[in-house]
């Protein structure tokens, strides 16, 4: 009976067992292997040691881009974060139309990361698109906020606030499983919405914004669309992430070895920064089934 | 517990939120206004052209000289086919697997698979390339397509496993009582209940995919393998861009995922709500 489990098990996971091996954990330790060699697809790879390495932290470009892909990330997750849990919080009551309400703010997020918005973002922040005319109306001059250095990479940012929505979603699922009680025993000790903000609703929800938290990094560590079409990295490098530093590296160049170098520093840097957070949650993610 | 200021707090509310949504979705009725402009009303943020050009849309439609549309349409709904059968058949098995059959190493096997929802596409990107390119596979939908098949994307089993939790385990026994086999049990009892979860297993699949971008433009080279995403590409690197007839085809690219949310709003919102949280 047990032999005939195992069997069993392993021929119902079979599909997502061939796929691990094959397509994730083989191809992690070959790049790995690549990340010391000088592959170019064409000749067969040979060993160069940490010449890569070597290579990428005297890069000024890898500087760049880490720096463009950190203001991201730290910019646009707390955002998002702090937006859709405010939006959750207002749709949360028992408000008559709060389907249409989260459709609308959910839409954005449906749609956002396709080549299609992109395009829309290209159009709508050019020095001829109509933000700037809207602008002009309260009496602020326009620029290119694209073709501007300064302002190109906000420009990213908010394409990827503007899609809050899935966020909001998780969090709405999240206060509503906060049982009624704890808020109507507080309303009776004269607590104050400020303080029933901060003693039930965050720390009930923590589990969730640490579960969005995560996610929001993972992913925003990894913009690539937005960038290759709205911006191109540019102008002056401004928009150019490490993901399209690694893209144009290993697909432009065929510099195999030196983009298989830069996959694994990025693998390294969010699995410190997961570790951070995993760290962290311990003093501000608290689970119910501990506090029982 | 609100009785006396309901009415007024609730039409702030309501001021706020309607002004939100406005705000939040005046992008996307301007980009319907926009797909009928021509270049000198392109930069104004009204919405409705004074004369609006329906021609956009069908110069738009033949943009390319030897291809239209149809045929990247065609492209990406023939690939969405096999990634959406894919993934449903694949998360259903894996999930009933890990949820439902007790066998040695699941609990190791299913960490791995959590944790592989946490690993940058990034670091297995070259590598799968190189294999790949080595098959000859390179410029097909075959490296678009099997990662569906195999396992479907760790979140998607990760969802189905929630959601197989949920149905009571005496189903399982008294089926197992009936004379049905384990494979009985996944195709007469669990497969039946689970379709709301591989509903949305099918919609999250056809839209991340539809915008998978990057895999698109990595392992197709034709013009005519295009999928609409890349067609878009190749339009709005063009020279000298026509905005009008770039946005009418933008529109119609988003048509496909705005239709299905329409239709299957309900399990998607609360979809991804409750069975992927809950647990």
């Amino acid at each position: 009976m047990n032999k005939n489990n195992n069997i069993a098990g392993y021929l119902f996971i079979s599909p997502w067992l061939l796929g691990f091996l094959l397509l994730s954990l083989w191809p992690i330790l070959q790049s790995f292997y690549l990340s010391f060699t000088d592959y170019s697809l064409l000749e067969a790879p040979q060993w160069v040691g940490l010449d890569n390495y070597r290579g990428i932290f005297g890069d000024s470009l890898f500087y760049k881009s880490l720096a463009v892909t950190f203001t991201f990330v730290f910019v646009s997750v707390p955002l998002k974060l702090a937006f859709s849990l405010l939006v959750a919080m207002l749709l949360n009551g028992n408000l008559r139309g709060m389907n249409l309400y989260r459709t609308a703010f959910y839409f954005p997020s449906l749609i956002g990361g396709s080549i299609a918005v992109s395009v829309l973002w290209r159009n709508m922040f050019g020095m001829d698109g109509y933000v700037n005319k809207l602008l002009s109306w309260i009496g602020i001059e326009g620029i290119g906020w694209i073709s501007h250095p300064d302002t190109a990479l906000s420009t990213l940012i908010l394409l990827n606030v503007w899609q809050f929505g899935s966020t909001m979603v998780i969090f709405l699922a999240g206060l509503k499983q906060i049982p009624r009680e704890l808020y109507e025993s507080a309303n009776v000790d004269g607590a104050n919405a400020f303080r029933r903000f901060f003693s039930i609703t965050l720390p009930m929800l923590s589990p969730v914004m640490f579960f969005n938290l995560i996610l929001g990094m993972i992913n925003s560590f990894q913009m690539f669309t937005s960038a290759f079409i709205i911006t191109k990295g540019g102008p002056a490098n401004a928009t150019y992430t490490y993901a399209l530093f690694l893209y144009e590296k290993a697909f432009d160049q065929f510099q195999m070895g030196y983009a298989s170098a830069l996959a694994w520093i990025l693998l390294i840097i969010i699995a410190v920064f997961t570790l951070i957070n995993f760290m962290f949650s311990k003093h501000w993610v608290f689970y119910e089934s501990e506090g029982r | 517990m609100l009785q006396s200021k309901p009415l007024f707090k609730s039409t702030i509310t309501h001021i706020v939120m309607i002004a939100a949504s406005l705000l939040m979705l005046y992008p996307v009725f301007w980009w319907i206004g926009a797909s009928l402009k021509d270049a000198s009303e392109m930069g104004l943020a009204t919405i409705w052209p004074k004369q609006p050009i329906w021609d956009n849309y069908i110069k738009g439609w033949h943009f390319s000289r030897d291809y239209t549309f149809a045929t990247f349409f065609k492209n990406t709904l023939w690939m969405e086919l096999w990634n959406v059968i894919g993934a449903i058949i694949s998360s259903s098995l894996v999930a009933f697997g890990f949820a439902r059959v007790k066998f040695a190493g699941s609990k190791l096997w299913f960490s791995i698979l959590l944790l592989t929802m946490m690993l940058p596409g990034q670091v297995t990107l070259i590598p799968q390339y190189i294999l790949y390119n080595r098959l000859e596979l390179v410029d097909s939908y075959i490296p678009l397509v099997l990662p569906h098949f195999l396992g479907g994307g760790a979140f998607f089993v990760f969802l189905v496993v929630q959601f197989i939790r949920g149905i009571p385990r005496e189903l399982d026994e008294a089926a197992t009582i009936d004379g049905n086999s384990t494979f009985g049990i996944y195709y007469r009892i669990i497969l039946p209940l689970i379709v709301p979860a591989l509903v949305n297993v099918a919609i999250f699949t056809f839209i991340w995919s539809w915008d998978d971008f990057m895999s698109q433009i990595l392992y197709l080279n034709s013009i005519h393998k295009y999928t609409v995403g890349l067609a878009l590409r190749m339009f709005v690197d063009q020279f000298d861009i026509q905005w009008g007839q770039l946005l009418a085809m933008s529109l119609l690219s988003v048509l496909p995922s705005a239709v299905i949310f329409m239709f299957a709003q309900k399990y998607f919102v609360e979809g991804i709500a409750t069975t992927g949280i809950k647990g």
